[in-house]
């Protein structure tokens, strides 16, 4: 009997995992240094950007904490941030875990990561703001690896205050 | 043997300051023996409170779990369809009964000593009732019948359960009052359907979210979104709707009527200094569900009931004080059962406006807690409530009043006993 190789399942021009990692530390990095303006970019032009709660998942309620689909929204979020909403100034910090990529078809990747975010208010208050998992599909084009969907899945229920900016 | 203690009843020390309802002495947001008498007179005492939407216990066998004040409570419906409410306090010795949110069961068991309960909360069975081998075991006299888990008395009404503790609270409907009662049925009387649900700790005492809410001088001053975007703003016809109490209000709005007034500019509110396209315009997309026009309905149903129609987007808010200072603000969104799909996808966009990172209302989880730092240190001082008048009326003509904030402590003084210090 030969040994033969065994048949490839990642073709060369499929997503890595390394690429996978690169694209979400930039895009924690990005929210974690105040750049929320750069934060559409991250999204494909008819993205959708979703979070939620663990509970309305398992139910399978579509209506969670915030819901954007189109670039647009993504703006619109960013635009009320920065010129109407009123909140105390704090900043988060994003710990993500070991992405897992469960699929990858007609380009796209489908990738699971757990994720804890810290928030540190003006005050020096630093606490658990929230813990979840991400459930994300990356596309490729001309622009790089960005989302076509980005769902953060918060295991609670509650948040604390309010939710401003995205996680 | 230890003779029963009479139950003590709280007696805080509280000079109202003269000036009736538009004076509210900062003391009340931060006393403890304040709070410790709020959960006997009013949540304990002879007030409807929400405990859930029917939609939520739609089956045989469903539970769900809540509060009424610090009173942890249970809601059933048993096999029969009949649904009960019940404190979540076992009748042996006191645990918590149910430890889910919600639940399916045939019946309710204590997971300590096994007592098992009917889905009516009535005692059922006792494990090791008569002892084990022959030994131990409760009293031969001991009777099931006599204990169970202490019920609340129950209304339902525009597909709300609201449960009451005591015997004296007067029939639901009268509670709510005419005009209160009907705009519950305008917006919740068809089959109602969760489209999803979180909550929010708020860090101030219950009464200045309740306040809040009735507050429409406010909503469009500090809610920047609203006013830019013309969801809400008071140069459109509106007006406030005080239940005949004075408990409960309507504040609503009319968007196609905006008329824009000079005062948005010439006051400069920090609200009107933007323009206002969406680069995302589907948010807003909504359509005219109601004959009267209004698109912009807050509702509250005192003391911790909020109804919202903001657009299309309907929800039931309710808060339960978690302390003096802490509160947690439940949101539930809805639909109704027969919307389109089309309906249904423009009130999950429109569900973006509202909650714990609504684009219009997020202000409001850290508003309260401005008032509750800026008056902790100072109880002697109050709170001057004048806008629109000093009487607490509807008024069908403007929102730029606090009348419905009037009506909140009309009720507040009179179910707590409060009366004016003498002058």
């Amino acid at each position: 009997m030969t040994i033969t190789a065994p048949e490839k399942t990642v073709a060369p021009s499929l997503v890595s995992h390394a690429d996978v990692t690169e694209l979400l530390t930039r895009y924690a990095d990005a929210l974690d240094d105040g750049r929320v303006d750069d934060w559409p970019d991250f999204f494909v032009e008819d993205g959708i950007y979703q979070i939620t709660t663990r509970e309305n998942e398992a139910a399978l309620y579509p209506v969670g904490i915030v819901y954007c689909e189109g670039r647009g929204m993504l703006l619109d979020r960013v635009k009320a941030l920065k010129i109407a909403n009123i909140f105390e100034s704090h900043v988060y910090c994003h710990i993500n875990g070991q992405p897992t990529i469960l699929k990858q078809a007609n380009g796209s990747v489908t990738v699971r990561t757990n994720f804890v975010v810290y928030r540190t208010m003006y005050d020096g208050r630093a606490e658990l703001f929230a813990t979840g998992k991400y459930l994300d599909v990356l596309r490729r084009d001309d622009a790089g690896l960005r989302f076509e969907e980005r769902r953060a899945v918060v295991d609670s229920r509650r948040i604390d205050t309010l939710l401003v900016f995205p996680i | 043997m230890d003779t029963p203690q009479p139950a003590v009843e709280p007696r805080p020390s509280l000079a109202w300051p003269p000036g009736g309802v538009t004076r509210v002495p900062f003391q009340v947001f931060s006393d403890p023996d304040i709070y410790a008498m709020e959960q006997q007179k009013i949540f304990r005492g002879p007030v409807w409170h929400y405990l859930c939407l029917e939609a939520e216990i739609p089956n045989k066998g469903d539970i769900r779990t809540t509060w009424v004040g610090d009173t942890p409570i249970i809601v059933t419906r048993d096999h029969d369809g009949r649904v009960h409410a019940m404190i979540n306090r076992c009748a042996h010795k006191g645990a918590l009964v149910c430890l889910k949110d919600h639940d399916n069961q045939q019946s309710l068991t204590c997971v300590y000593h096994a007592w098992n309960y009917g889905l009516d909360g009535q005692l059922k069975s006792v494990a090791f009732r008569n002892g084990v081998r022959g030994k131990g075991g409760m009293p031969e006299d001991f009777d099931p019948g006599c204990h169970r888990l202490e019920r609340l008395r129950i209304e339902r009404f525009g597909g709300i359960v609201f449960g009451t503790h005591s015997d004296q609270t007067e029939p639901l409907q009268q509670f709510l009052g005419e005009k209160i009662s009907a705009f519950l049925a305008r917006n919740m009387s068809k089959p109602l359907k969760v489209l999803g649900k979180h909550s929010q700790v708020i860090h101030n005492n219950w009464k200045l979210y309740a306040e809040n809410v009735r507050d429409s001088y406010h909503a469009t001053l500090l809610h920047t979104f609203y006013t830019t975007f013309r969801v809400n703003r008071l140069d459109m016809d509106g007006g406030i709707i005080l239940s005949d109490k004075k408990w409960h209000h309507i504040s609503y709005s009319k968007r196609a009527t905006l008329a824009p007034a000079a005062e948005y500019q010439e006051s400069k509110v920090h609200s009107a200094q933007y323009d206002s396209e969406l680069a995302g315009p589907a948010l807003l997309e909504a359509w005219n569900a109601y004959e009267d026009n209004i698109t912009h309905s807050i509702q509250t149903v005192f003391p911790t009931l909020v109804i919202q129609l903001t657009l299309n987007s309907l929800a039931v808010r309710f808060f339960v004080p978690r302390g003096v200072d802490k509160t947690e603000l439940f949101w539930i969104f809805l639909g109704h059962e027969d919307d389109t799909p089309e309906q249904e996808k423009m009130r999950i966009m429109q569900a973006n406006l509202t909650g714990a990172a609504g684009l219009v209302a997020l202000e409001d989880g850290c508003i309260n807690s401005f008032v509750q730092r800026g008056t902790h240190g100072s109880p002697d001082r109050a709170a001057f409530i004048e806008m629109g008048g000093r009487v607490a009326e509807s008024n069908e003509s403007s929102r730029a009043t606090e009348a419905a904030v009037r009506g909140f402590w009309h009720g507040y003084r009179e179910i707590m006993g409060f009366e004016e210090a003498a002058q």
